[in-house]
């Protein structure tokens, strides 16, 4: 099999930063994304996560760094790199003036994109987004999850290459959630970019191949989600609840069980290799949990022996 | 879907000028706005077609019998209605074009988020600033020809070549608008939108609006005479008796050199009024 040159990364930030006055929203981070790859960005809100988004549609003016997409400064090419780029911002911002099939074709105009083309596609978007029967209504008919659903069908209308998804679920119910996540794999696997930011760790967990923790700014780690939490935390976890006045007082009583504690004002996480094995541990040392839980560890996990704090406050 | 290839993500940038901010593509901004009006908007529309038509009732007949005739520009003798309907004209141009290209704008900026979703796709600023500027255009030429048909059925035009009041109007619209996007570029609060208004409201009413600027002692003549409005009021005035000037050509030159000056000031300034 002939071997080919290592693509150059879709998308290379180095050192990038973004101050407003004092304020550092983003400080200096760097990642590269290879074609194809989906992307994550998992952090709690005012991380940094959106302005970075905006600094890669070249949106948003960078103080400091580099920043190249598909080999291009998007400050210096907005809008050629905007012409492949899709995005869902973290809020709608569908045109209210317009009808719902109306949205579709004037953001495609907007790509200069001709009629001929627009009219099936946007019928198509339509059918994906389960609105064609919502095609003549008036956006502020909808409700949240089919606004939701209608900016991410508008995103697709330029067939775009690197799809930028900002809390792309926030909003939504569980099942329209999952079904959204079918559609983003299905994306993938024709072969688009996907980045996304997210403070959901089952969505990162299900959506990306690799993903950045960010906090204040800065990259805290990096890897693949499993990779993240077999790094930085132990295979499985025991929750402990006492009662929210014993939680913190009771933690001394539970020295050495496990690799590591983590009292918080509701529960007890114990980090542990085998949780079952912990619990009787505990439950040996005379202590009776009110609530008991073994678990998995997760992204959370993760971000919280990374930051000392939770992603969902 | 078709599939997308790693090939696919290598682009070669173009080394067209301003090709950072401008993509050619303004006609697909007024595409948007000419549709989004046809869905709503109108009662705003039409009450802006009204403002100078109510003033020039009320001012033009109401105080004019009481004035009687005036001294036109060519020395002439008109009706006092006929005095302030081209001044009226022009205010109407001015507040259009200024409402336009500052409130307008800093609301769908700030608050409608509507730019913001323009902006994610291939349009650049400059995309948007010209396809806005060319609505609020429309929109002046749209009311000048109608205040033009009022003026008509009035009885205060006199001649043919009065109708080029229609083009000045929006030669006149195109010099505030175009600045006045450069200045919302500045604003950050409501508050500072505010000033604009206090800027207006005195150039509205002490520009020869409503009496000749031979009433002001010298200076301030020479101050009223450096602002916009009262070259629009002069332009305009000239061309309904059709009386022309000298100072015509410079009425025209200091719009024409707005413009430009504003225009540059707005390209300079997008990134800071779009990309923030």
């Amino acid at each position: 099999m002939p071997t080919t040159p290592p693509a150059p990364p879709v998308i290379s930030a180095h050192r990038l930063s973004k101050h407003y006055g004092d304020f550092r929203a983003v400080d200096g981070i760097s990642f590269d994304v290879p074609a194809g790859e989906s992307f994550g960005l998992l952090g709690p809100n005012g991380a940094g996560k959106s302005t970075t988004m905006r600094m890669i549609g070249g949106v948003s003016q960078r103080t400091s760094g580099q920043l190249t997409i598909m080999g291009l400064d998007p400050q210096e090419h907005g809008p050629e790199v905007r012409a492949h780029l899709g995005v869902v911002p973290q809020q709608d911002n569908l045109d209210e003036e317009l009808r719902v099939r109306d949205n579709l074709l004037v953001y495609g105009r907007y790509f200069g994109l001709p009629m001929s083309y627009l009219r099936p596609k946007a019928d198509e978007l339509l059918e994906f987004a389960q609105l064609t029967d919502k095609a003549g209504a008036k956006v502020d008919a909808l409700s949240g999850g089919m606004k939701r659903r209608l900016t991410i069908a508008r995103s697709l209308i330029n067939e775009p290459r690197i799809l930028l998804l900002d809390e792309p679920t926030t909003g939504l119910d569980p099942q329209a959630r999952h079904i959204l996540w079918d559609r983003l794999f299905r994306l993938k696997e024709s072969g688009v970019t996907l980045i996304l930011t997210t403070h959901y760790m089952d969505e990162a967990e299900q959506l990306c191949d690799r993903l950045v923790v960010v906090d204040k700014g800065r990259i805290m780690a990096e890897g693949a989600p499993a990779q993240l939490i077999r790094e930085h935390s132990t295979r499985e976890v025991l929750e402990l609840r006492f009662g929210s006045e014993r939680n913190t007082t009771v933690a001394g009583e539970l020295q050495g069980i496990g690799e590591r504690l983590e009292p918080l004002p509701d529960r007890v996480l114990i980090y542990a290799r085998d949780g079952e094995a912990a619990l009787e541990q505990v439950v040996s040392r005379g202590l009776r949990p009110l609530t008991s839980l073994v678990r998995r560890s997760s992204l959370e996990d993760v971000f919280l022996r990374l930051t000392g704090r939770s992603l969902v406050d | 879907m078709s599939r997308v290839a790693a090939g696919d993500y290598v682009l070669s940038g173009s080394t067209r000028p301003l090709a950072a901010l401008y993509s050619r593509n303004a006609k697909a901004v007024i595409a948007r706005g000419l549709l989004a009006t046809r869905s709503s908007n109108w009662l705003i529309m039409v009450s802006g077609f009204f403002e100078p038509v109510l003033y020039l009732v009320s001012m033009g007949v109401g105080l004019g019998a009481l004035v009687g005739t005036v001294e036109g520009p060519g020395g002439q003798e008109i009706s006092y209605a006929a005095y302030i309907a081209p001044a009226l004209l022009a205010v109407s141009a001015m507040n259009g074009a200024v409402y336009d290209s500052t409130w307008n704008v800093f609301f769908k900026m700030n608050f409608a988020k509507l730019y913001q979703g323009m902006l994610y796709t291939s349009l650049g600023p400059l995309d948007v600033a010209i396809g806005e500027i060319f609505l609020a255009l429309l929109r002046g030429a749209l009311y000048a020809t109608g205040f033009t048909v009022v003026m008509a059925l009035m009885g205060l035009l006199t001649t043919p070549v009065a109708l080029l009041v229609i083009p000045a109007s929006v030669l006149i619209a195109f010099g505030f608008a175009s600045f006045g996007m450069g200045i919302t570029s500045f604003m950050k609060t409501f508050q500072q939108m505010e000033w604009i208004n206090f800027v207006m409201l005195p150039m509205f009413l002490f520009s020869a609006t409503f009496y000749p600027l031979g009433v002001y002692p010298q200076g301030i003549q020479w101050f009223i005479q450096a602002l916009p409005l009262w070259h629009g009021v002069e332009l305009l005035r000239q061309i309904t008796v059709a009386t022309f000037t000298p100072a015509t050509t410079i009425h025209l030159g200091y719009f024409l050199a707005m413009i430009a000056v504003g225009m540059l000031l707005t390209t300079l300034r997008l990134r800071k009024l779009f990309l923030r």
